[in-house]
């Protein structure tokens, strides 16, 4: 299988041997593992990613997302999850996944006019 | 109107020019707030509690600070770095409190008159004018001693505040209630690691309790009120600190029990010391380091 590694760096998923799943009673502290951190900002928005970090165990993961990632108000929610649990599209598989699909108009609708106080479309 | 994440929402409420980071609360501390004393206290004693208070926060705020750039990973860096910042603010309002009803120590005899108050009680008392108490003072030790020192010192503040929401000087009262939801965070977070660490790994266990070892002596002379708290507990102003004794060894026992730590005896009670002024090397040594800058420059601005 190959390894699969996130584009841009920062994103979630790397998933080789290096990236420990358990934490182990013996687990030195470099081994924690990696968690991807989502925050709400807003009742009514999504959870967005917003970085990663590395914890103990899920609890503290949810501790310290709270003091990098909230700690100036932004946000009402959070949620975390171990990286290497997160199954990544891979980088090999571009052309087929993310291909432009500007010539198919059959998938964009825009030809109606949204109102302006539709928020967040 | 599309917000791509949560930082651009900020910046957009802070006027779009990426500056949300410093955005907020860098004005007079208690600029809006009537600072009347109510009738029947005193302000002398009102003044001297609020330094009590403000001057246990602001010692161990300073104590945590030494983890910056030391603690075991970064994460917790952030942690200890955000629990010491708002034991900081604490202090400020506190310290601001003391200098609003005018007392302000020997402060003003080395502070320019452009220092505001909190600042000159901050940089510009002796250690002989501080009054915190030997638990916030003590050295951390390492980093299992000091989150066993967090927690008995936020269990402690956060039973006292708790109650200093009903206090008959409305602005005490107020500043309590801003610190109550902050001190049982950093409550929980010690609570978290002490529980971690105590029923970890034979080591980690081993270095817990000699850290609530070091620890549980300083808890002597907390309980017992000077005469400032005593009379001000009588007015309806301050709490005493007797009345959380019971509270604090509940809540101490549950999670050094939880955390498979042995509880020493609780130390008999002693007289205050730290609160009256009395010392050891180390709030000299600390307060060194807190002052030397705004002492050397005391016009740098930054």
């Amino acid at each position: 299988m190959a390894e699969l590694t996130a584009e841009g760096g920062h994103g979630a998923a790397p998933t080789g041997p290096e990236v420990p799943v358990e934490p182990t009673v013996t687990t030195a502290r470099r081994d924690w593992p990696l968690y991807e951190v989502f925050v709400r900002g807003k009742r009514g928005l999504n959870h967005v990613h917003v970085g990663s970090l590395h914890a103990p165990d899920d609890e503290m993961a949810v501790h310290a997302a709270r003091d990098l990632y909230t700690r100036r108000n932004e946000g009402v929610s959070i949620w975390v999850v171990r990286a290497a649990a997160i199954t990544a599209s891979s980088p090999d598989e571009k052309d087929p996944m993310f291909a432009p699909s500007g010539d198919k108009v059959y998938r964009h609708p825009t030809f109606y006019d949204i109102p302006d106080d539709v928020p967040h479309m | 109107m599309h917000q791509e994440t949560v930082y651009d929402a900020l910046d957009a409420a802070h006027g779009g020019e990426g500056q949300w980071a410093f955005g907020t609360g860098f004005d007079e501390p208690l600029a809006g707030v009537d600072t009347t004393v109510p009738a029947g206290i005193d302000p002398a004693d009102l003044g001297a509690y609020c330094l009590m208070l403000g001057d246990d926060a602001l010692v161990l705020a300073q104590r945590l600070t030494q983890w910056i750039t030391d603690a075991p990973e970064l994460e917790e860096e952030v942690a200890v770095g955000n629990i010491a910042l708002d034991l900081l603010g604490q202090a400020r309002l506190l310290l601001a409190r003391a200098g609003s009803v005018g007392v302000l120590g020997r402060s003003r005899e080395l502070a320019t008159a452009s220092i505001p108050d909190e600042d000159a009680l901050a940089y510009f008392r002796d250690p002989d004018e501080f009054c915190s108490t030997g638990l916030v003072e003590a050295p951390n030790g390492d980093f299992g001693q000091t989150m066993v020192r967090l927690l008995v010192a936020a269990t402690v503040r956060l039973a006292v505040l708790d109650r200093l929401r009903g206090s008959r000087d409305p602005v005490l009262a107020a500043i309590a209630a801003k610190g109550v939801p902050e001190l049982a965070y950093s409550r929980d977070h010690a609570a978290r690691w002490v529980l971690r660490l105590g029923d970890g790994t034979p080591e980690s266990h081993r270095r817990a309790q000699v850290g609530v070892a070091a620890v549980w002596p300083l808890l002597a002379d907390l309980f017992s009120p000077t005469d400032v708290e005593a009379r001000l507990t009588t007015a309806g102003v301050a709490v005493d600190p007797a009345g959380v004794r019971d509270e604090v060894r509940s809540v101490l026992t549950r999670v050094l029990d939880q955390a498979t730590l042995q509880v020493p005896a609780w130390p008999a009670d002693e007289p205050p010391r730290g609160r009256i002024g009395q010392h050891g090397p180390e709030r000299t040594e600390l307060l060194a380091t807190l002052q030397g800058l705004a002492r050397q420059h005391p016009a740098a601005t930054w």
